[in-house]
């Protein structure tokens, strides 16, 4: 990890209701960087990522993306920052197009701090990247399979142009297949010099995309390290990992 | 009656369509969005009118009328964004019911601020310039104007369809009505969008109105005729469909226009007045169409729309701090005919809260444990006071005799409209027991030979030894205890528990093997017959019963009351009962412009107590103990 983090988490707690959910989380994700979150069902990893993006109503801790304090912020704001959302559950819009889902994702260019300006998303070149897609622009969302709809779901977030993108569960529920090409997608994404936060159970997928790792259980960080690490500690694996 | 003059109506009836389609677009649209009810929206179409007449009347000529309609458009347009930006937004993440409320509250201020601007008289704009004379169709003359409505329609129709598939706006908001959130963690202000959105409804509900200025006189009564008219376009027509919304409005015109083109027909010696089922024949055909294709007919089922409110607190049976307190609270309703020697006013007035409150319990019943938000609720009450009447006037039944009844024929109404409500939820259940009510309502109104018609039936006086206030008071004191007791015990008993499962997650409720539609029956039923003493106890209090008693009206009161008292507590339905009927008493009685009084007191509510009254103070009280 280079130079200031692109995303600095420090005491995140978040609640639903009256239930705590998260335990005064910190972790960092640096410019170019992929951090996954691990751990089995439950252990708050989607939580964590609603919370970064302003979508749970009672939280508490300092969340800083790109050097600004964006703890207070409302969720649309925290987007148009450059932060980029994809749902575990994908969230199409089942009754909007292929193309008029990317043209709800849609946000201006902006530059990435420290390199030149990149190129801003369009259908095309997201076509490119997911030539699935672009055999059916028009298709309605409901009539897409799931693993169609999870590559609809990361491409309506590249529109807005982030700079960091948070990966909820992309391997989960879909073909081998699909899981292949998420995987080849988060290479290509890092190429471009584009951070990603990634939540995860699956130890292989993880091991094909990240740099480091840190553990979740019961809402609180138990582990962290490089990605390597992990891979050779089957004791982390095994208490916290593997069910 | 020949098929010319019919083809004629059918005319008549496609230029009053244009109109109904504008203002059922608008609230398809926001309530898409928004998910708002906005029962304001008839309003927003009768300041629509109001002010296209005053443009075409003070300004007058082609600008004055032309230019009118287009400004009262846009006037009511802005008026949509200031009631968005300063009500609406502080109430999304109230429960839905709630929003419901306070734009019930912007009818009632809305209403009085109409009487205030331009009085009570119903007011006729002039004849629309260049469009003033008729053409022959059929051997008649058609006015020139209404050919220009029928037109109007398809072309506003094309238009807002281009809108919403052509233009990013219109993704937007076709997005924001399936995953609002999500389309917030793409980027959107939804604040810019919600206000965009209600200022194009609030326009489309104006320019409805502003069109009608030359053919139908502005009165005080559109507000509700027309949302009601529109409720039922929109549910016809499919929720968010806006298609739907044309093609419900043509057939609901249609219909009414028939009606009334056909008159009374002979069918082997019966008389049908078919220009009298115009009140009821677009809630019949509602009915028919929740009944076959549950999502109108454009509509598609709706996925599971992601409610954006807090989890509500589970009920809690009483703590022995509120038993003390009932206890407390029932002794002096005991003796409050002893303090009520001098003012025998204050027992009438006791007596009629009594009965709101068995009324709105029953209602709470269904609404809150039961999920169900029945907009019917009157017809119980209706079926109850009507059932004590008629059995008292045709067979001279004793007073008890007659109250025993009322909840019985309640609850045979209450079985079978339960039976097709509760196969449905939301919005449209809730315009299905709506349609039911005024089923029961017109049928009230129209079987003169039995009912009495508009009169009503009069001289059901309680017997001895009730017939003075303070027994009358006291037998229904017993009733509304014993009414309240019963239907709390049901919800801590494990039919409750059942009813409150189907009601937080039906497949899951299903899974563990409760029928949860029947439970939801059977809680449907309890809770009219409850409904129905209420009507019963009414009609003897009163001494008379008549169509109005029982019109939408009440139903809308009962709505009031369960969400003033905090629709989340078992103790709000009887505070706000209370509260409603004594705001309603006091200030009714002494202010001119009661009804924007009432208006901006629910509204004071709403934004004060989110929860309801009892709901707001549980939650204060709960910030005081922990601090």
């Amino acid at each position: 990890m280079t130079g200031e983090p692109v995303l600095a988490v420090r005491d995140l707690s978040a609640w639903y209701g009256a239930a705590r959910i998260l335990y005064d989380l910190a972790f960092e994700v640096g410019r170019g960087e992929v951090v996954a979150l691990m751990g089995r069902n439950g252990a708050g990893k989607s939580t964590t990522m609603k919370s970064i993006m302003g979508m749970i109503a009672k939280k508490s801790g300092q969340v800083t993306f790109r050097g600004r304090d964006i703890t207070s912020l409302k969720t649309f704001e925290i987007a148009r920052l450059g932060m980029g959302f994809v749902p575990e559950d994908r969230r199409i819009f089942s009754d909007l197009t292929v193309l008029e889902n990317l043209d709800v994702g849609r946000q201006p260019p902006r530059m990435i701090e420290g390199t030149a300006q990149t190129e801003a998303w369009t259908p095309e070149r997201l076509f490119a990247l997911f030539p699935n897609l672009g055999q059916m622009p028009d298709r309605l969302g409901n009539h897409m399979s799931g693993g169609e709809q999870q590559m609809l779901t990361v491409a309506r977030t590249l529109m807005g142009n982030p700079l960091l993108v948070l990966l909820d569960e992309p391997s989960e529920g879909v073909a081998p297949v699909i899981v292949e090409q998420m995987a080849h997608t988060i290479v290509e994404l890092k190429k471009q010099g584009l951070s990603i936060l990634l939540s995860e159970q699956n130890i292989n997928f993880a091991e094909l995309v990240s740099d480091r790792v840190y553990v979740l259980e019961k809402g609180q960080i138990h582990w962290q390290g490089s990605m390597a690490e992990l891979s050779g500690n089957i004791d982390v694996q095994r208490s916290f990992l593997t069910v | 009656m020949t098929i010319d003059a019919l083809l004629f109506q059918a005319l008549n009836g496609l230029a009053a369509a244009s109109g109904l389609f504008f203002v059922a677009a608008g609230l398809s649209l926001i309530f898409g969005v928004t998910r708002i009810i906005n029962i304001a929206h008839g309003s927003l179409y009768m300041l629509g009118i109001y002010l296209a007449y005053t443009f075409a009347t003070r300004v007058g000529g082609v600008l004055g009328f032309w230019g009118g309609i287009v400004a009262a458009a846009l006037i009511v347009a802005a008026i949509g964004a200031l009631i968005e930006i300063l009500l609406l937004r502080r109430i999304y993440r109230a429960p839905e019911l709630f929003q419901l409320l306070a734009t019930f509250a912007l009818l009632l201020v809305i209403n009085d601020a109409a009487l205030w601007i331009w009085g009570p008289e119903d007011l006729l704009g002039p004849r629309a310039p260049g469009l003033r004379g008729a053409v022959e169709i059929l051997g008649r003359r058609f006015p020139s104007y209404d050919l220009f409505l029928i037109a109007m329609g398809p072309i506003v129709l094309i238009a807002l369809q281009l809108v919403l598939t052509r233009t990013r706006f219109g993704r937007l908001v076709r997005a924001a009505t399936q995953d609002r959130e999500m389309v917030g963690a793409l980027g959107v202000n939804q604040a810019v969008l919600f206000t965009s959105v209600f200022a194009v409804g609030a326009f489309l509900a104006g320019l409805g109105g502003a069109m009608q200025v030359a053919r139908e006189p502005a009165n005080l009564l559109m507000d509700l005729t027309v949302i009601s008219d529109a409720f039922v376009v929109v549910v016809v027509g499919g929720m968010g469909s806006i298609p739907g919304a044309y093609l419900a409005a043509i057939i609901i015109a249609e219909i009414k226009a028939l009606c009334i083109g056909i008159g009374v027909v002979e069918f082997g010696g019966f008389r049908v007045n078919f220009s009298k089922l115009t009140l009821v024949a677009e809630f019949i055909v509602m009915a028919v169409v929740l009944i076959v294709r549950p999502h109108g007919l454009l509509g598609r089922a709706q996925g599971a729309i992601r409610s954006v409110a807090e989890p509500e607190e589970p009920i809690r049976p009483a703590t022995a701090a509120l038993k003390f307190l009932g206890l407390v609270v029932l002794g002096l309703l005991i003796c409050l005919p002893l303090f009520a020697k001098t003012s025998p006013y204050t027992l009438v007035l006791g007596t009629d809260i009594l009965i709101a409150i068995i009324f709105a319990t029953s209602l709470h019943f269904i609404m809150g444990p039961g999920g169900m938000h029945s907009f019917g609720h009157a017809a119980y009450f209706g079926l109850g006071a009507y059932g004590a009447a008629l059995i008292v006037k045709f067979l001279a039944a004793p007073m008890l005799g007659a109250i025993a009844f009322a909840p019985l024929l309640a609850l045979a109404g209450a079985l079978l409209f339960g039976w097709f409500a509760v196969r449905l939820s939301g919005v449209y259940l809730a315009m299905l027991t709506l349609a039911f009510a005024q089923i029961v309502w017109s049928i009230v109104y129209q079987w003169e030979d039995v009912t009495g018609g508009s009169n009503g039936v009069v001289g059901i006086w309680p017997a001895a030894p009730f017939n003075t206030a303070t027994n009358y008071y006291l037998l229904a004191l017993a009733f509304a205890v014993l009414s309240v007791l019963l239907l709390r015990r049901m919800l801590f008993s494990p039919f409750g528990y059942a009813m409150r499962a189907g009601r937080d997650s039906p497949l899951r409720a299903e899974a563990i093997g409760i029928d949860v539609k029947r439970v939801h029956w059977v809680g449907f039923a309890v809770a009219g017959c409850i409904c129905g003493l209420a009507g019963g106890l009414f009609a003897f209090a009163k001494g008379s019963i008549s169509p109005e008693t029982i019109a939408v009206g009440r139903s809308i009161d009962g709505l009031v009351m369960v969400l003033l008292g905090g629709i989340q507590t078992l103790t709000g339905p009887i505070v706000g009962a209370a509260t409603f009927v004594m705001l309603q008493d006091t200030i009714m009685r002494q202010v001119e412009y009661w009804r924007a009084l009432l208006g901006a007191t629910i509204l004071l509510l709403v934004l004060v107590f989110p929860a309801g009254i009892v709901g707001g103070i549980m939650a204060r009280y709960a910030a005081w103990k922990s601090r």
